[in-house]
């Protein structure tokens, strides 16, 4: 089975973002930036379908240079080969023309499944995947907590709300969103690592793919929110914060 | 300007999110000259339920009906919405921010080359254009968004972002129009299995008065003992963020949110939570919220009445030696 897994790199957890003053995006000095998290999960998926029933695992990042590290990191953990759309052209695209450039770049592979994670935890857009099936033709299915192979079938466990889920199937080729948490993701090895220096990367170009079109929707500012509520905030040593807060609690609020 | 509603129904039943996109739908129709608002309603036997949306403000209602529409799947869906726009010809569609519309809508709206904002939390309707509002960086951020080129332009809203209960009623009872729905079997492709509920609920977190919250900031499963303490301490119940859950550091039935339990306590003391939407959506109804995070911009604190910046580490066992003194 060979495997497409679609991985974006995104600023790390604890990273203290800062606006930049045109408002159009984060500083990018001064900040870590690691896997995008749901995409490490759909990334393990792809490994575990490839050990079980053998094939191959390609790794595809579209974004700046930087992104190079979170391929480098796929093909350590086991993935074969990977593919980088690198190209400025490629930075902060709507999510349709995201999808365009990914679609415009694995169509020549012809791929049996494409893995994505559900949503990146930096513009969260939520539409890359669903976006690719229908832009290539393939049957979909979203927030996926479980993937089984039964031969050229998919029998799926979908996410839904409120702690509901849905067995749906689906015939191969397709697309699958995953959720955070359908797996324990791997650490790669020390010899994944000296591997993945071996292994391939294909740079691609935006004019190469040669895709048109405008985008439609453009983020014109982005900004700290504003608090829908007053929040009175504590200070004081842990001990002191823990007597006052304790004593709003029993006296102010009343629900203790 | 042309608004269609898409509402959400399983099995006969609404879901209430859709009121919200409705209340949405009139607020923005009320900033436009000249608007009309349709809600449509999409299944197979849905009849009854356009009837009641007939009896909201609107100009029509649309009904979307096949026996191929009986159970959600993104083809059907996708394949008899684009019928009824098709029909309509909308200027803009808004949709709750389902799971269900996250599966089909970005399909829908590629298959017309158009683009979609999804997830929004508000709009602003300026002068000759409407600024829609959603959150990055999990809450961390807000962006606003526009549309670039002509319509039809898709919209989700975020459950909550609108009050369902502020819909207005229509002083006479608004047409029905079916939709003439073209659909055949082999067209889709996915076959919808049973619904299913996973593990036993071994507690009931709907029911607890108080619930101390832990979330990634608890670090490692070694450290739950200690808020499990306090949870006690204070006559509540543990629940957890989705991580924790994932991680099998707490079964999944004291997990709140969105894919989770909905609860609503008199206190809620949250832990080491970031306050992603989607864990929020699970407790902002809670009376009280106190959050203690050490990041000052955690998105937790914009939903909290009081805060403690600082580590949990120190608070948790502050807050326990505290509550023991007063036993
Ligand atoms: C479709 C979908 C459904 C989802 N459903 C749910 C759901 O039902 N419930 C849910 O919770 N999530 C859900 N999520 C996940 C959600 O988006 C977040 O990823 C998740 O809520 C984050 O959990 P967290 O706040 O514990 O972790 P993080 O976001 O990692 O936050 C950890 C926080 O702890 C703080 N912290 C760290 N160390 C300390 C310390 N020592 N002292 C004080 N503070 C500290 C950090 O500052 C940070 O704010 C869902 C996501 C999707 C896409």
């Amino acid at each position: 089975m060979k495997v497409a897994v679609c991985i974006k790199q995104v600023p790390a957890k604890d990273a203290p973002l800062q606006i930049t003053d045109s408002g159009a995006w984060i500083r990018e000095t001064d900040i870590g930036f690691e896997m995008n998290e749901p995409d490490s999960f759909a990334l393990e998926e792809a490994l575990r379908l490839k050990e079980k029933h053998g094939g191959e695992v390609v790794a595809l990042s579209m974004g700046p240079q930087r992104t190079k590290q979170v391929i480098k990191e796929a093909l350590a953990k086991g993935a074969d080969r990977g593919i980088h759309l690198e190209d400025d052209k490629f930075f902060l695209l709507d999510p349709l023309s995201s999808a365009k450039s990914i679609a415009a770049a694995l169509k020549k592979d012809n791929f049996d499944l494409i893995l994505t994670g559900l949503q990146s935890d930096d513009q969260g857009f939520g539409q890359t995947g669903v976006l690719l099936a229908e832009l290539l033709g393939l049957a979909h299915a979203t927030i996926i907590m479980q993937i089984e192979l039964q031969g050229q079938r998919l029998k799926l466990k979908r996410e839904l709300e409120s702690g509901w889920f849905q067995w749906v199937e689906l015939p191969l080729p397709a697309v699958l969103t995953i959720q955070s948490g359908i797996n324990k993701v791997r650490y790669a090895s020390l010899k994944g690592i000296m591997a993945a220096k071996k292994k391939e990367i294909a740079v691609i170009m935006r004019e190469s793919l040669g895709i048109a079109g405008e985008p439609t929707q453009r983020v014109e500012r982005i900004y700290v929110p504003q608090k829908a509520k007053r929040t009175e905030f504590i200070d004081g040593s842990p001990k002191e914060a823990a007597a006052k807060l304790l004593e709003k609690l029993r006296h102010e609020a009343r629900v203790l | 300007m042309k608004i269609l509603v898409i509402t959400e129904q399983r099995e006969g039943k609404w879901n209430p999110v859709g009121f919200e996109t409705l209340v949405a739908a009139q607020q923005i129709a009320a900033t436009q000259t000249g608007s009309r608002v349709t809600p449509a309603v999409i299944g197979k036997d849905v009849r009854g339920l356009a009837e009641e949306l007939a009896a909201n403000q609107v100009a029509e209602v649309l009904l979307v009906e096949h026996d191929l529409l009986k159970r959600y799947t993104p083809d059907g869906f996708a394949i008899a919405l684009r019928q009824a726009i098709a029909q309509l010809q909308p200027d803009l569609i808004l949709l709750p921010h389902t799971y269900q519309v996250r599966d089909y809508a970005p399909k829908l709206a590629a298959s017309l080359d158009k683009g979609m904002i999804a997830d929004c939390v508000g709009y602003r309707a300026e002068k000759e254009r409407i600024v829609f509002v959603r959150q990055m960086f999990q809450g961390k951020t807000a962006a606003d968004v526009t549309f670039i080129g002509a319509p039809p332009w898709f919209v989700s809203f975020q459950a909550g972002a609108f009050r369902g209960d502020q819909v207005s009623r229509g002083a006479t009872r608004a047409p029905i129009t079916a939709i003439k729905t073209d659909l055949r079997p082999e067209q889709i492709r996915t076959t919808p299995l049973e619904l299913f509920r996973e593990a036993k609920q071994a507690v009931d977190l709907t029911q607890a008065p108080i619930l101390v919250a832990v979330g990634r900031g608890i670090k490692a499963p070694e450290n739950i003992p200690l808020a499990a303490k306090l949870a006690k301490l204070m006559g509540g119940e543990l629940a957890a963020s989705r991580p924790i859950c994932d991680e099998g550091w707490l079964p999944m039935d004291r997990q709140i949110g969105s894919s989770g339990q909905t609860v609503a306590p008199k206190l809620y003391l949250a832990l080491g939570i970031s306050g992603a939407i989607q864990h929020v959506v699970g407790m902002k109804g809670s009376r009280t919220i106190v959050a203690i995070n050490k990041d000052q911009n955690a998105p937790i604190f914009e939903v909290a009445d009081y805060g403690i910046v600082g580590d949990i580490f120190e608070l948790i066992p502050a807050l326990t030696e505290a509550l023991e003194k007063t036993k």
